[in-house]
C-alpha cells in the first residue's frame, strides 16, 4: 500500500495555510487545488495572474485567459493581472509563500532536477528555476522510485539541476521527508508503508 | 507625431534588416503579435535572433518564421510545443539560449530601463550560471544577467489610444510590456484603436512613450490547450 496521485495531492494540500499565496506546478501539483477545502489560498500563475480559478465551462473558454501550462482557465473576484516581469518580481522577491512542484530527482542536500534529460529532447526550464530560487518554501511531490524501482531520492542528483539546496520537503507515494542537515528526515510514512520499506526504497542518507 | 499605420507591412517599413535582434511579446500563443509576425515572414529577412518566451507552435505564431528558416537563434525559456523547432535545433540549423522565464522577463525590463546588468539567485549552481559573474550579497550567492537591448520590439495589446497608450487584457499581457520596453523601436498591434481621451489615464498599463508605431487588425487568437469542466446537472 502507498498513496496514489490524489492522496499525494491531498497530503501536499495539508502543507498550505490560510492566507498563503502559492504556485502549483504541472502534473500532481495541479491536483492540490482540489484539496485546499475552506482554506483561503490564492494561486499564482506565473504568466501573470494571482487568483486563478477553475477550468471554464465549455463555450466559456477565453484565449486571453490561460495558466502557465497554456490551459484555458477562469478568473475569480479577487483576481489580479500583471506582466511577466512583475510576476517573477514577486517570485524572486520572496512574496510567494510556497511552490509545489514535480521532480525527476531530488538529493539529500535539497538539490532538485526537473527540467532536462541530456540526450533527450530539451524543452526548457520555463519558470522552474526562478520559482525554486525565489519562493519561501519548495515542496516537491513525486513518485519515490522510477519505473524500474530505483530511488529518485538520491545521494546526489545525476541530471542537470534546476536549483541547488532549494528543496524543503518531499512528498512521495511512500511518505513525507524533510531536507535537514546531513540528509533527509522522515516526517511520516504513507498509509500501510513501514519506515523500513521507506528506507529500503531510498538511496539518500536518512538521518 | 503620427503613430498609426494602415497595416503591419507599412508599420514595419524601413525597420527590418537581416541579423537583427527582435523582442516579441506573448506567452505560448496568448497575446502574440500575429500580424507583425506574418509581415516579417513576408519580408523575407533572415538570420534573426528573437527574444521570446516560446517559439509558437508548428505553423502558427513564431513557428511560421521557423518554417521559412528566418530565425538563427532563440532566447527563450520553453520551446517544447514545436516539432520543427526540435528538428532544426538537433540538426544544428538553429541556436537556443535558454533563459529562466523570470530572468528573460527581467532582462527585457532591465534593458528598457537602461540597466545593462543585474544580479539574481535564479540559476545559481546550474548550467545557467556557467561562465557568468558570481557575487555574494549578505552571505548569498547571485549571478549577473545582462539587460536585453533589442533592435525592434513586436507587441500585441488589446486597446490603444491614438498616442499609443496601451491596455492589455487578462493573461495576454504577459511578456508584452517588458518586450515593448526593451526595443529601440516598438511596433504594436491592437484589436482596437480608440480616440485619445477615451481611456481612463489611471488604467493605462503601458504609456505611449514606449510605442512608436501602431496598427489595428483582426486576430485569430488560437487556443493551445482547450481545457473545460463539465456543468453539474441539477
Amino acid at each position: 500500500m502507498a498513496w496514489d496521485r490524489n492522496q499525494m495531492a491531498e497530503r501536499a494540500a495539508a502543507e498550505l495555510e490560510d492566507g498563503m499565496y502559492v504556485n502549483l506546478g504541472i502534473g500532481i501539483p495541479t491536483l492540490v487545488a482540489n484539496y485546499v477545502g475552506d482554506k483561503d489560498i490564492t494561486l499564482q500563475s506565473e504568466n501573470g495572474m494571482l487568483g486563478m480559478g477553475p477550468f471554464p465551462f465549455e463555450g466559456d473558454e477565453d484565449p486571453d485567459l490561460i495558466n502557465a501550462g497554456k490551459q484555458t482557465i477562469t478568473e475569480l473576484n479577487r483576481t489580479a493581472y500583471f506582466d511577466s516581469a512583475q510576476s517573477f518580481g514577486m517570485i524572486r522577491g520572496g512574496k510567494i509563500a510556497a511552490a509545489i512542484l514535480g521532480a525527476m530527482e531530488v538529493d539529500e542536500k535539497g538539490d532538485l532536477a526537473n527540467w532536462m534529460i541530456p540526450g533527450k529532447l530539451v524543452k526548457g526550464m520555463g519558470g522552474a528555476m526562478d520559482l525554486v530560487a525565489g519562493v519561501g518554501r519548495v515542496i516537491v511531490v513525486m513518485d519515490h522510485t522510477n519505473k524500474h524501482g530505483a530511488s529518485k531520492l538520491l545521494k546526489e542528483c545525476t541530471l542537470p539541476l534546476t536549483g541547488k539546496g532549494v528543496v524543503d520537503r518531499i512528498i512521495t507515494n511512500l511518505g513525507v521527508l524533510d531536507v535537514v542537515e546531513g540528509g533527509l528526515q522522515i516526517v511520516e510514512t504513507a498509509d500501510g508503508v513501514t519506515e523500513d520499506e521507506l528506507r529500503a526504497a531510498t538511496e539518500a542518507t536518512i538521518v | 507625431m503620427k503613430k498609426i499605420y494602415p497595416d503591419a507591412k507599412s508599420a514595419l517599413d524601413g525597420l527590418l534588416k537581416d541579423d537583427m535582434l527582435i523582442a516579441a511579446g506573448g506567452f505560448g500563443l496568448c497575446g502574440i503579435p500575429e500580424l507583425l509576425i506574418d509581415a516579417i515572414v513576408e519580408s523575407g529577412i533572415k538570420g534573426l535572433t528573437i527574444a521570446s518566451n516560446n517559439c509558437g507552435v508548428d505553423g502558427f505564431g513564431l513557428g511560421k518564421l521557423l518554417d521559412t528558416h528566418q530565425i538563427k537563434k532563440m532566447m527563450s525559456s520553453y520551446v517544447g510545443e514545436n516539432d520543427e523547432f526540435m528538428r532544426q535545433y538537433l540538426s544544428g540549423e538553429l541556436e537556443i539560449e535558454f533563459n529562466p522565464q523570470g530572468t528573460l522577463a527581467e532582462r527585457m525590463r532591465a534593458g528598457g530601463c537602461g540597466i545593462p546588468g543585474f544580479y539574481t539567485k535564479t540559476g545559481v549552481g546550474t548550467v545557467i550560471a556557467e561562465g557568468k559573474e558570481h557575487k555574494d550579497f549578505n552571505g548569498e550567492t547571485y549571478i549577473m544577467e545582462e539587460g536585453i537591448f533589442a533592435d525592434l520590439s513586436i507587441v500585441k495589446a488589446w486597446k490603444a489610444d491614438e498616442t499609443g497608450n496601451l491596455v492589455f487584457r487578462k493573461t495576454a499581457r504577459n511578456f508584452n510590456p517588458p518586450a515593448a520596453m526593451c526595443g529601440k523601436i516598438c511596433v504594436v498591434e491592437v484589436e482596437e484603436i480608440v480616440p485619445t481621451g477615451s481611456l481612463d489615464p489611471d488604467m493605462i498599463h503601458l504609456a505611449g512613450i514606449y510605442v512608436h508605431r501602431l496598427i489595428q487588425g483582426e486576430h485569430e487568437k488560437r487556443i493551445e490547450q482547450r481545457t473545460v469542466r463539465q456543468k453539474e446537472t441539477a
